[in-house]
């Protein structure tokens, strides 16, 4: 039995429906890379592991041997998942240190650890999270789910609207906690930096896995992104 | 000197109308609801610290012990069975059940109380003052009224600033989809600031009843004083709602002073003017 089982997952906006079917196993230590063009659903797809709304219509989320479809966001961050959100959703009114308290669960992560992972927050600890810049607000959202002392880390789309210093910094912080033997699934649109950061990559369009493997090449996962090549 | 007297009565008034708003002002500034039925929760303290006064033969203060604990009960049922459902409902749904809720309350007082006025003693309090001069003395009742204020909103104000739960609670009030994906559990947010909101209510109802006479009609006039005191002061900032009620409590002395039917008339001007001056209130969050 894999570390996260998804079955069959069905996940709708409204009329439209984001995910369709899809089945994805993830083993412990592993990293995964999501990667799809806009649409595609691995964002949707993500947020359902988390337990963000809206519910899926349909299938199983399966976490370390337990049914969580039904449980609650809060509660299955006490399971041991965490989730980096897209567009960070950092709490405005709180500064950089308080965003990370709040999510704090025993563990070895901690504000000094944090901190010493990603550098950038050290002198911004007591400013509001309203007032950072995007490397810093990215830095704060990953401090923040790692503070929950996670099991399996879920990244949403980390590199978004970043400057590419500010990207390579995250990246950087980010290969400490990969190499600490973490369990992280990525949503990521820069193909080669998923490639070369992630052990396995799953491809997605228009809500369904199309290719999906751990020794894929650049040029396949292109076909598959555009929709040239749907052998999963 | 009696302008300064109707001035210092104003700030000691201001002080019950800042515990009465503060529990208002919480609620909405976490849940983002507007409780209707908050004047008639206070009134309910109230009415429970007589019932207490009467069958037991404790005093008002001493009742408190027992009805503050049940009100912060009450306050975590409500919202189990009533805000928290209707917080989801859309944004008419919690103004129609809490103003459902409000009409519940005061038909039940009136059916078990009568249209009749009460009143509850305050002890040696109630003619306790200290007299500076002939036209300026400082009544013990208001000055303590004015001290548990100013210690509830302070006590809060930690709470929400140095605490984990209390940061817990303002990170909820900031984004709670995400609050619940950082691990913090919403509804036990939710029903600990309704126990608290609804815990103060009573208190400042208690006090009222002190200080004044009241019956089972009054709820709604609490409330707009409660909500005033929100609005001068600007949602979102509990010293801003101590200061808002202190504005309040000022405008309708010296409205009394010049008239004394101005009294209410001038506490509803000043808050009409800085609602067209300044929208979000002088403390704007």
């Amino acid at each position: 039995m894999s570390f996260l089982e998804v079955h069959e997952l069905d996940v709708r906006h409204g009329l439209l429906q984001a995910v369709r079917g899809v089945s994805l196993n993830v083993e412990q230590g592993e990293t995964l890379a999501l990667v799809g063009a806009n649409g595609a659903g691995k964002s949707t797809l993500l947020r359902a592991i988390a337990g963000a709304p809206p519910r899926p219509a349909g299938g199983r989320i399966v976490f370390d041997r337990s049914d969580i479809t039904r449980v609650r966001p809060h509660e299955r961050v006490a399971k041991g998942i965490a989730l980096v959100p897209e567009g960070r959703h950092l709490f405005p009114s709180l500064t950089v240190e308080e965003n990370l308290q709040v999510a704090a669960r025993r563990g070895p992560w901690t504000v000094a650890s944090v901190v010493e992972a990603f550098p950038i927050l050290r002198e911004r600890l007591h400013h509001r999270a309203a007032t950072l810049s995007g490397g810093e607000r990215q830095a704060t959202a990953i401090g923040r789910a790692l503070m929950a002392n996670p099991r399996l880390l879920l990244l949403d789309e980390v590199s978004l609207g970043l400057a590419p210093v500010a990207v390579e910094d995250v990246y950087r912080s980010l290969k400490t906690v990969i190499e600490s033997g973490a369990t992280i699934v990525l949503v990521e649109q820069d193909l080669t930096r998923a490639l070369t950061i992630a052990g396995r990559v799953a491809c997605m369009l228009e809500g369904r896995i199309v290719l999906e493997g751990s020794d894929l090449t650049r040029e396949r996962v292109t076909k598959a992104y555009f929709g040239l090549e749907t052998a999963a | 000197m009696t302008w300064v007297n109707a001035v210092v009565q104003g700030v000691l008034l201001g002080g019950l109308y800042a515990l009465f708003a503060c529990g208002l002002s919480l609620l909405f500034g976490v849940m983002k609801i507007i409780n209707l039925a908050h004047g008639d929760l206070a009134l309910l303290g109230t009415f429970g610290v007589l019932v207490i006064v009467e069958h037991s033969g404790l005093s008002a203060f001493a009742s408190l012990v027992i009805v503050l604990p049940l009100a912060a009960v009450l306050g975590w049922a409500l919202q189990r069975m009533i805000f928290d459902r209707s917080v989801n409902g859309g944004e008419l749904a919690p103004l129609l059940s809490t103003f459902g809720l409000s009409v519940v309350i005061g038909n039940l007082l009136l059916e078990g109380f009568s249209a009749d006025t009460h009143g509850l003693s305050a002890g040696a309090l109630e003619t306790s003052a200290w007299r500076i001069n002939d036209e300026l003395s400082i009544s013990a009742l208001g000055a303590t009224i004015f001290a548990v204020a100013l210690l509830v909103l302070g006590t809060l104000q930690l709470f929400l600033s140095r605490t984990t739960p209390g940061k817990r609670m303002r990170a909820t009030a900031d984004d709670v989809i995400t609050a619940e994906l950082v691990g913090i559990d919403a509804r036990a947010i939710y029903a600990t600031a309704s126990a608290i909101a609804i815990a103060t209510a009573a208190l400042a109802g208690a006090f009222a009843g002190m200080r004044s006479s009241f019956d089972p009609t009054l709820g709604p006039t609490q409330l707009i004083f409660a909500f005033e005191a929100v609005i001068i002061g600007g949602i979102g900032s509990l010293w801003g709602t101590f200061v808002g009620g202190i504005i309040l409590g000022v405008a309708q002395t010296v409205g009394a002073q010049i008239d004394p039917s101005w009294s209410i008339l001038a506490g509803h001007i000043v808050f009409l003017t800085v609602l067209a001056i300044r929208r979000g209130g002088i403390f704007q969050a």
